[in-house]
């Protein structure tokens, strides 16, 4: 009898703990997803794909016509020599509205917009990017017709651009 | 104290197309990153730059966080009449900077 009860105490006992173990869990995890929840998803693939829908709209993307220069492997993302140029006769009729550069992995899927026109005499742009990761770049050209052409360049990058440190 | 740099060939033939560097100095802090506190740091960056010509747009951008650390920008124009280019960049927490840079064209 003695030893049941024993036994049955530490029943008890094993159950409170279990009890505590998932309460402490819960709790844990609860902790966790609103830190998860402070960072803000990275631009994934689909969402580059959304960002160029929502500029394009219904037009299809061609390619051609665009060159995107960026080296192939990259040491440190955060500056990144990234040039963009177009085949365009830039005449009154016919030149370059714009281009857009769009990345995969950052935690947006934008990079930068620029508006251009005929006073450009030449459709081409350079500047410095920040890339977070190994991933495709693109370059999309909107012309005076409303046609739409590209170029994708897939970037290696050992030390991408930190998000979480300071500088 | 922003500190911009640009640079043009000061004296083209009308009808060339000349290049335009600008550089500025800016942080372009990306509200993607926390301090040693865990602490969010807030977004400030260049949101926006136009280049006039004697006062007509001739390029505009629209940038991003994934814009470097003190933007850089290479792009092109027919050197038409002399006059004032002009180079503005606007951004978070009411930046504005603007430039100017005269040109004369023989």
């Amino acid at each position: 009898m003695g030893e049941t009860g024993k036994h049955g105490t530490g029943q008890a006992s094993a159950r409170t703990r279990r009890e505590l173990l998932w309460v402490a869990g819960t709790v844990a995890l609860g902790g966790v997803l609103p830190r998860l929840a402070v960072h803000p998803a990275a631009a994934t693939p689909a969402s580059m794909k959304s960002a160029i829908a929502a500029v394009i709209g219904e037009a299809t993307l061609n390619a051609g016509r665009v060159k995107l220069e960026i080296p192939p492997l990259v040491e440190n993302g955060n500056t990144v020599a990234c040039a963009v140029a177009v085949e365009s006769p830039m005449t009154a009729s016919d030149y370059v509205k714009a281009i857009h550069v769009f990345n995969e992995k950052n935690p947006q899927p934008n990079v930068i917009s620029v508006k251009l026109g005929p006073r450009a005499g030449r459709a081409a742009i350079a500047t410095r990017i920040r890339l977070s990761d190994t991933q495709t770049v693109t370059a999309i050209a909107e012309m005076s017709d409303g046609s739409f052409w590209s170029h994708s360049v897939e970037v290696v990058i050992t030390l991408g651009a930190c998000l979480e440190d300071p500088l | 104290m922003a500190r911009a740099l640009i640079k043009v060939s000061p004296n083209p033939r009308r009808g060339e197309i000349i290049e335009i560097k600008t550089l500025i100095s800016h942080e372009m802090e990306t509200g993607f990153r926390h301090s040693n506190t865990g602490a969010a740091i807030p977004r400030d960056i260049i949101t926006t730059f136009v280049a006039t010509y004697n006062g007509e747009e001739i390029f505009s951008a629209q940038l991003f966080p994934a814009i470097a650390a003190n933007p850089f920008l290479t792009f092109y124009t027919i050197a038409k009449d002399s006059g004032t280019l002009e180079f503005r960049w606007t951004g978070d927490n009411g930046y504005a900077v603007s430039e100017q840079v005269k040109i004369a064209v023989e």
